[in-house]
């Protein structure tokens, strides 16, 4: 049950990120990107994370994509109609790309990966609760992180004001 | 559940940040007269953190679970950071008048990129390497395009942003896959699952994926087609701080991840950037002969230099990371004396950028003409500056563990690299003067960091023992 449940979101994430970089209308796109928000939440259900999922759901889903289709509206930029200045490089980075996928899903499909190495097994996470044990992973093993995090966040809205801001 | 707060191992990084945040302030509370003063802040920020990280010398604290350390490597190099962003702000001071920038912003800015520059030479945990270099990459791309009215500069902050987050992504998609292999980010763990365990191909994509994220960071070739068009419209000063800064940042967690995470794969990946090293050597130099603008011919020899670098981490060993350290330190005085220059030289916000912009410069300013002369010759590898030093380190070190040939492709490319720097040199002394130029007055600030950057250069060259001794202290593993 569970791995029909992860292949459906899997190929539902797939199918909506090929339409992110396939559709030649802006806002068709980031419709599909939320496609791909969403099912990856479920994917984070799946793996015993609900806090992750919901979290995901709200932040990406949610405020992310939102700002996405504002800034869509408010710049309307042309739909791609195609032959832009790229010509030559098209058929390249499809080759690439193309070598760099069929190599990562290849490794992954003949690989034995480690499950559970950690503390934090499903039954550790069951018995305290997934948001506490996240929340105390946070501020305690991954305080410096979480601290750096806030200080990028800063640096990133001083940047934008500079920007964005009027002469 | 852990709480490691051992605060002194990132007191540093901690200093720049509050004098960061003083900066901010400074910013919204003093009227705009006044504001000049936020660069003395700065700068006392970054001399501060200086004193404290030369404290911490010899000490090898570890905190924050093993997350960062202060290890000879990791101060030498924070230590390097901090000269080079102090260099740039004495650099700032008159450039940000002259070309009317937010004062402010500009050395806010600068100072949470030194914050980044620091945390990624001191991590021992890819997460906080990944965090460490998103914190050095985001102002960067502001400052590349902090020139709002230009736009060229605006067009190097687009392009820089859009190919670094792109750079951001294999990283991060490494980290994914490196985590995925060994069940850890910390470095140290890596290479004990990885020396414990059969050869994992899992963290064998990884490590790739890794390596394309340095790889873009210090520009090696394939991955290098940002840097002359970033570098060239980019504010000079931004332009001097990033060439030498983040070179010494980006190159620290690249040794660092790949001598004390990765040394299990070394078969692997020592071949790759052997082949990688010179590629860059050669097209940095090469591309650099075909340039006229001053800023682009330099933007391509910091690709050459950071091939000749990479030749000390191919090289591994006792002496592979130490010379990569005297080398960063000798390039970072070299390349921001060069752009300081560059910026004394310049006529208000008209600045000499074309070769024969530099033509009977001699006559006109004979100090700063002789000082970006000697910059020039140690940069090509003459000796007796600091160099010809590096050079004759690195290559040695590749001598010793076995890649004899590495070495003599890197001394035919700087013999290579003699005729380019050798050009606005020919130019200042044996053109005669062009017109339309004003004569100014150095100023102060500039006429101090090139008198640094002469005298280090000069003392790194002639009598290196001493700062040998320290940097082969941060031999890593």
């Amino acid at each position: 049950m569970e791995i029909i449940v992860f292949y459906l979101f899997a190929a539902i994430a797939v199918i909506a990120a090929l339409g992110v970089v396939g559709l030649r209308n802006p806002v068709y796109a980031a419709l599909c990107l939320a496609v791909v928000f969403v099912s990856f939440a479920g994917l984070y259900v799946l793996l015993s994370a609900p806090f992750i999922a919901v979290a995901q759901v709200m932040i990406y889903a949610g405020a992310i994509l939102i700002l996405f289709v504002f800034v869509i509206m408010l710049l309307s930029p042309p739909v791609d109609q195609g032959e832009g200045a790229l010509k030559w490089q098209k058929p390249l980075a499809l080759g690439f790309v193309g070598a760099l996928a069929v190599q990562l899903v290849l490794v992954l499909a003949l690989a034995v990966l480690p499950s559970a190495r950690g503390s934090l097994t499903p039954e550790v996470i069951a018995q305290r609760g997934d948001v506490q044990v996240v929340g105390a992973a946070l501020f305690s093993d991954y305080l410096l992180p979480f601290e750096m995090t806030s200080l990028l966040l800063l640096v990133a809205i001083v940047g934008v004001i500079v920007l964005a801001k009027k002469r | 559940m852990n709480l490691d707060l051992n605060l002194q191992v990132i007191a540093p990084a901690l200093i720049v940040a509050l004098s960061l945040l003083l900066v901010l302030l400074g910013e919204v509370f003093l009227p705009a007269s006044q504001r000049r003063w936020l660069g003395y802040l700065a700068l006392i920020g970054l001399l501060g953190a200086a004193v404290v990280a030369a404290m911490l010398w010899g000490a090898n604290l570890s905190g924050f679970g093993k997350m960062v350390v202060a290890d000879a490597f990791g101060l030498f190099l924070t230590l390097i950071i901090l000269l080079g962003a102090a260099l740039s702000v004495l650099l700032a001071f008159d450039f940000v008048r002259a070309h009317q920038l937010d004062t402010g912003e500009f050395f806010a800015l600068v100072l949470s990129a030194v914050v980044g520059m620091i945390g990624m030479v001191t991590a021992t945990d890819l997460i906080v390497i990944f965090l460490a270099l998103e914190l050095l990459s985001l102002p960067l791309y502001v400052l590349a395009a902090f020139k709002r009215a230009d736009k060229r500069s605006l067009e190097a902050g687009l392009k820089y942003f859009l190919l670094g987050a792109f750079a951001s992504a294999f990283f991060l998609y490494g980290i994914a896959f490196v985590f995925g292999g060994t069940g850890t980010t910390n470095l140290g763990r890596i290479a004990a699952v990885l020396g414990a365990s059969p050869r994992s191909d899992v963290a064998l994509v990884g490590m790739g994926l890794l390596g394309v994220g340095f790889a873009f960071k210090v520009a090696l070739v394939p991955f290098h087609w940002w840097t002359p068009d970033v570098y060239e419209g980019a504010p000079t000063v931004v332009t001097a701080f990033m060439s030498v800064a983040v070179k010494a940042a980006a190159f620290g967690a690249f040794f660092r991840v790949f001598l004390v995470a990765l040394p299990e794969l070394a078969a692997d990946w020592r071949a790759l950037l052997a082949v990688i090293a010179v590629l860059t050597m050669t097209l940095g130099n090469v591309a650099a002969l075909l340039q006229s603008n001053v800023k682009r011919m330099l933007a391509y020899s910091s690709i050459a230099h950071a091939g000749y670098i990479l030749i000390a981490l191919v090289a591994m060993g006792v002496n592979g990371a130490g010379s990569a350290l005297f080398y960063l330190l000798a390039y970072t005085l070299t390349n921001l004396g060069a752009f300081g220059a560059v910026i004394a030289l310049s006529d208000g916000t008209r600045e000499r950028l074309e070769l024969n912009d530099f033509a009977g410069v001699a006559k006109a300013q004979p100090l700063v003409a002789a000082a970006l002369t000697i910059l020039l010759l140690s940069l090509a590898g003459f000796p007796p500056f600091a160099g010809f030093t590096g050079k004759f380190f690195i290559f040695g070190a590749a001598v010793e563990s076995g890649w004899a040939w590495l070495a003599v492709i890197g001394v035919l490319n700087s013999l290579i690299s003699a005729y380019f720097y050798l050009r606005p040199v020919v130019q200042m002394y044996m053109v005669e003067p062009a017109g339309g130029w004003n004569r100014l007055r150095v100023a102060p600030f500039v006429a101090f960091v090139l008198a640094i950057a002469v005298i280090g250069v000069l003392a790194l060259g002639i009598v290196p023992a001493p700062v040998i001794a320290l940097a082969s202290g941060g031999f890593l593993k």
